[in-house]
Formats: structure tokens, C-alpha cells, sequence
């Protein structure tokens, strides 16, 4: 800021109380209009959700009333318990967990490793790997689809928690995230460690990984999220009841038109307990959720 | 750079093992394999393979239910992306002024992101229910059109375009919001002296300055919705009605692992290969640009 801009402004203020005065009114009027439209927005975003847990405290009678009832009735209860009961509900958010909080943690050992010895160290190959890393970026399950089942088919791992999370730890943005973190370190405390003879391994556990924990938290919301969504690696190598995720042991409850009786009310229920973990992590975890994601994408 | 500090001949290595397994067994093994397989063309038992140059290719190229794959994926990716992507522009356009709570209202809009699709997709598949969903319900006092996502293709195009982009609303308006936050008070405020109304402070200050967070997030949907919308399609249309809702992703999926056609599943993954390539590589040009804000 140039002294000159800091008092011309004030200056000009005072010389010019009035105008200054008339313009205020329309700019209120503004931001009101714009509080308005924004509350508006939020309601629209939100509405889907709020009708799912209306219809999720229904009965199949009130669910299906003309016109729809837009409040909560008293069923919530019975229709949580009988989703709870009748989808293996328990099972599938166990799994949904295990894979999210697995996949997750991997990822961030994996990542913070190799960034480790990608700045830290020279060695032949860095590049390659570095490359390496990179591509996997371009490679999503969608695009190696059949052959990523025959290898996961080749090692037996089929319906097993190795083949629904190991597949999932290569992460090129935590490994970037994490060099980009590496990088902002100044040289001289990996110099002052080594003097005092801290070896590369105590270095990191001790110096670099108390430096990271705003890091893995980031990184984790991020990565539970995206690993609790998951659809078509678990939907490709599990088809046994005992190990589905939730997001896919759901839809067996979908009332398809022609079935007996359209319980959505139930249906929503489950969707509901399905979408509350990770929509309660990204809300009691906003600040470190906002972090992740705008890092992990640069 | 960063001068590398530590001097050890197999510690690097043990360091970069387990990504660089994962990558080349999961990854890289497999992509290779997809290349290959997309040259083969394997007998119905699944007990020979023979090759067949580029076949696959030819007949992928020439198939007319490809094409109509081609075509549903970018209708979907570009309707997705247009919903997403506007309705951040529009509220960066609506908080032109810097007015309170924009965090507060940034929270408010942001917990969808942790909806996976398709469970949005079962949502909407109740709000879309020709009999008793709310929002024909609704349009049945406006139109006579029948609003019926099982008979009409374009109905389920557009409930799942509007069940993934929910999801992905707010992580747009996020990126608006926070961009908005960045441009300096002084600006706005140089404008607002000079006698320049909302709507014109929008078009040559806000917009401009945005420019680089819209273009990236154009390319970011166009990735999210090319490649991470299988599930929405499986679990609410399954491609359907009449291959209507079937994207590029849902056939190679459909192709070779129900239909078991390898070959062509094969090739239909290394043409979404160069795909995802070519907006990977978009992505990472202007990523340099996306530091502004």
C-alpha cells in the first residue's frame, strides 16, 4: 500500500460526505437481495435431503398420499430399525468403514513415504517413479477395468478386504501434497538433525511427521470420503452378502416399480444412515475437510 | 529444488516399494494388459485369444449404440458441468459485495460433496417417481408432459445429471467463494467509487478474476462426471431406458464384464485412456493459473 492511496481515500471521504451518503443506500438494498438469493440457494441444496428424512419418518400410507406431506410424521424409529434390520445394515457400514478408514491411512503412509524419499534423498529411478506416480493420475479403475479384476482374481483376493483397499493406496495428489509440504521446510533442520547424527528415519518420524498432522488430517477427511463412496472397485470384486459396501447393499432396497409394496420410506432410511457418516465428518471436520480439498487438488 | 540431504543406497527404495507395487500391479500392469488385449479378440469360451490388429477398433467406430455412448456422455458430462459450474458463477455473481457469513454459507452448501451419486441418485429417483414423486407432482400442474424417467430417455438423463451435480454443487461454489474471498477489498471498493453497478463490477472485475478458478473447474467436473459417474447410472437407470443413460463407462463395464466381450471392452478402455489423458493434461496446464486466488 503506497502512503498516497491510504490517505486519499479518507480525504476524499470527508470532502464528499454527501454523495458518499447517497451511495450507501442502494449498496444495503444489494446485499440484502444477495443474502435472499443465497438463503435461497442453500434451501435448494438443501431440500433433497430434508424430503429424504421427511419421507423416512412416514408410513408406505403417508408416503404415498397426493398431495405429498412436506413435514415429519412420528415413524423414524420403525423405519430405521426395520432398514437397520433387513439390509445386513451393521455388515455394510462395518465394511464401508473398514475400506474407508484402511484405504485412507494407507494412502497417507504410502504417500508420505515416497515424497520422503523423492525430497530427501537421490537415488537412481527417481524420476521414473516420480512418473510413475504421476500416471497413475490418468489410469482410474474405469479405464483398466477388466484387467484390474483379473489381478485381483489371480491373487485370490476376491470378496476380501485386501482387494477392496490395497488397490486403492496409490495416490499421486497425497504424494504430491505431501513433497509440496516437504519442500516448505527449510533445508537447514534435515542439516542440523544429520550434524547432531539423526539418522533419515529418525528424522522423519521425530522432526517431519509432529510437522504433518495438519496434513493428514486434511488428507484424511478427503480420502475417507472418497473411499466410503466408492462403487465400482467394490461392485466388480465382491458378491457375497458378508462383504459389501453400503453404498451398494443399498440399492437391494430400492423398490423397483412392480414390486409388492413401494417402502420407500425404508429406502430412505437406509440411505440416510448410509450418507450420514461421511456428510457428519465433512460437517465436524469442515475446517480441515475445506483444507484437504483445495490442497489435494493443486 | 530442494538439495536432497541424505546419503543411503537402499533406504530410498525400501521408502518408494509399496506405491511403486501398488502402481505397477494395479495400475500400470493392468492398463498394459488392456492395451494389449484391445489388439485380441478372445472365442467365446474364453479358452483362445487371437489377434486381430485393430478390429475392435474398427468395429467400435462403426457400432451405432458407441456413438450413442459417446454422444449420452457428454450430454451427461457437459450437463453435470453447466449445472455445477453455473450455479457457482451465479452465486460468485450474487455476493458481488463482500457480504457477511460467506463461510457460513459456504458450509451450508458444501456437506453434499459427501453424498456418494448414486445414493443422490436414489434420491432423485424418488423426487423424479412418475406415481409418487414430488416433483412431476409438482409439474403436473404445469404441463401435461409426461413426466415418466422409465419411458422417456431424456427424463433419466436428467435425473441423474441433477442427482450427480447436487453432489457437486457446493464443492463449486466452495471454489467460487473462496476465489471471491481473495480479490482484494480495494478493488471492489475502486469500482464501487467510480460508479460501477453489481451487475457491471461482475462482468469486468469479478469475472475476469475468476476466470482461472472457472476454467479449472470446468475441466475438474468434465473429469468427475466422465469417469466417476458409473455408479449413478448403475444403481439408479442402468443405462437405460433403451441405452438412453448408457455413458462411455457404463458400456466398457457392460461390454466386458457382463457381456464378456474383452476385446471390445479392451478398446473401449484405451479410447477412455486417451480421454482422461488428454483432460489430465488440461488440467495440469492451467494449474499454474488456478494460484491466483
Amino acid at each position: 500500500m503506497s502512503p498516497d492511496g491510504t490517505l486519499a481515500a479518507p480525504a476524499r471521504a470527508t470532502a464528499l460526505p454527501r454523495v458518499v451518503e447517497s451511495r450507501r443506500r442502494p449498496f444495503d438494498w444489494g446485499s440484502v437481495v444477495a443474502h435472499l438469493l443465497l438463503l435461497a440457494c442453500v434451501a435448494v441444496i438443501a431440500f433433497p435431503l430434508y424430503y429424504a428424512f421427511v419421507i423416512s419418518t412416514q408410513t408406505v400410507q403417508e408416503v404415498l398420499a397426493r398431495p405429498p406431506l412436506l413435514r415429519p410424521s412420528g415413524h423414524l424409529v420403525e423405519n430405521y430399525l426395520e432398514a437397520w434390520n433387513r439390509s445386513h445394515m451393521p455388515r455394510l457400514l462395518w465394511n464401508s468403514a473398514v475400506v474407508a478408514v484402511v484405504s485412507a491411512t494407507g494412502k497417507i503412509v504410502m504417500s508420505l513415504l515416497s515424497a520422503f524419499a523423492i525430497v530427501y534423498f537421490n537415488f537412481r529411478g527417481k524420476l521414473l517413479v516420480f512418473w510413475m506416480i504421476f500416471i497413475t493420475l490418468m489410469l482410474p479403475v474405469e479405464v483398466r477395468i477388466m484387467s484390474t479384476y483379473e489381478v485381483i482374481g489371480n491373487l485370490g483376493w476376491l470378496n476380501s478386504y485386501s482387494g477392496l483397499t490395497v488397490p486403492l493406496m496409490a495416490s499421486a495428489t497425497a504424494t504430491f501434497l505431501f513433497r509440496q509440504f516437504y519442500l516448505t521446510i527449510p533445508n537447514e533442520l534435515a542439516e542440523a538433525a544429520q550434524l547432531d547424527g539423526v539418522g533419515p528415519m529418525r528424522f522423519l518420524w521425530s522432526f517431519l511427521l509432529p510437522l504433518s498432522w495438519a496434513n493428514f488430517a486434511a488428507l484424511f477427511v478427503v480420502l475417507f470420503i472418497f473411499g466410503w463412496n466408492q462403487y465400482l472397485w467394490p461392485l466388480m470384486i465382491t458378491n457375497t452378502e458378508a462383504m459389501r459396501v453400503v453404498v451398494i447393499g443399498l440399492q437391494d432396497l430400492i423398490p423397483r416399480t412392480g414390486t409388492h409394496v413401494p417402502e420407500w420410506n425404508v429406502m430412505m432410511a437406509a440411505a440416510i444412515m448410509a450418507l450420514l457418516p461421511p456428510v457428519a465428518v465433512i460437517l465436524f471436520m469442515q475446517r480441515w475437510f475445506v483444507k484437504g480439498l483445495i490442497e489435494s487438488e493443486k | 529444488m530442494k538439495r536432497a540431504v541424505f546419503r543411503n543406497r537402499g533406504l530410498p527404495y525400501l521408502l518408494v516399494l509399496p506405491q511403486v507395487a501398488v502402481t505397477l500391479v494395479f495400475f500400470f500392469w493392468p492398463a498394459f494388459e488392456s492395451l494389449r488385449l484391445s489388439f485380441f479378440r478372445t472365442s467365446p469360451f474364453g479358452d483362445r485369444t487371437f489377434f486381430v490388429g485393430l478390429e475392435n477398433f474398427q468395429k467400435l467406430l462403426v457400432s451405432p449404440d458407441y456413438y450413442q455412448s459417446i454422444v449420452n456422455s457428454f450430454i451427461f458430462a457437459l450437463g453435470v458441468t453447466a449445472l455445477g459450474v453455473g450455479a457457482g458463477l451465479f452465486v460468485a455473481a450474487l455476493a458481488t459485495q463482500k457480504i457477511r457469513g460467506l463461510t457460513a454459507y459456504r458450509t451450508a452448501v458444501l456437506w453434499p460433496y459427501g453424498i456418494a451419486p448414486p445414493i443422490a441418485g436414489i434420491i432423485f429417483l424418488f423426487i423424479f417417481h412418475p406415481s409418487y414423486g414430488i416433483l412431476p407432482y409438482w409439474l403436473s400442474f404445469v404441463t401435461a408432459y409426461e413426466f415418466n424417467w422409465l419411458l422417456k430417455g431424456g427424463v433419466a438423463m436428467a435425473l441423474v445429471i441433477v442427482a450427480t451435480a447436487w453432489t457437486h454443487v457446493g464443492y463449486n461454489i466452495a471454489f467460487f467463494l473462496a476465489g471471491l474471498l481473495a480479490i482484494p477489498t480495494s478493488v471492489l471498493e475502486a469500482a464501487d467509487v467510480d460508479g460501477a453497478g453489481p451487475i457491471r463490477r461482475f462482468q469486468s472485475i469479478i469475472f475476469p478474476l475468476l476466470s482461472p478458478i472457472t476454467f479449472y473447474l470446468v475441466v475438474v467436473n468434465l473429469i468427475f462426471s466422465f469417469f466417476g459417474s458409473f455408479g449413478v447410472i448403475h444403481a439408479v437407470t442402468q443405462g437405460g431406458p433403451g441405452g438412453a443413460t448408457e455413458i462411455m463407462v457404463f458400456k466398457v463395464y457392460k461390454d466386458g464384464f457382463i457381456g464378456l466381450n474383452l476385446g471390445s471392452s479392451a478398446a473401449q478402455s484405451v479410447i477412455l485412456m486417451i480421454v482422461v489423458i488428454t483432460l489430465t493434461a488440461l488440467q495440469f496446464r492451467f494449474v499454474e493459473k488456478k494460484v491466483t486466488y
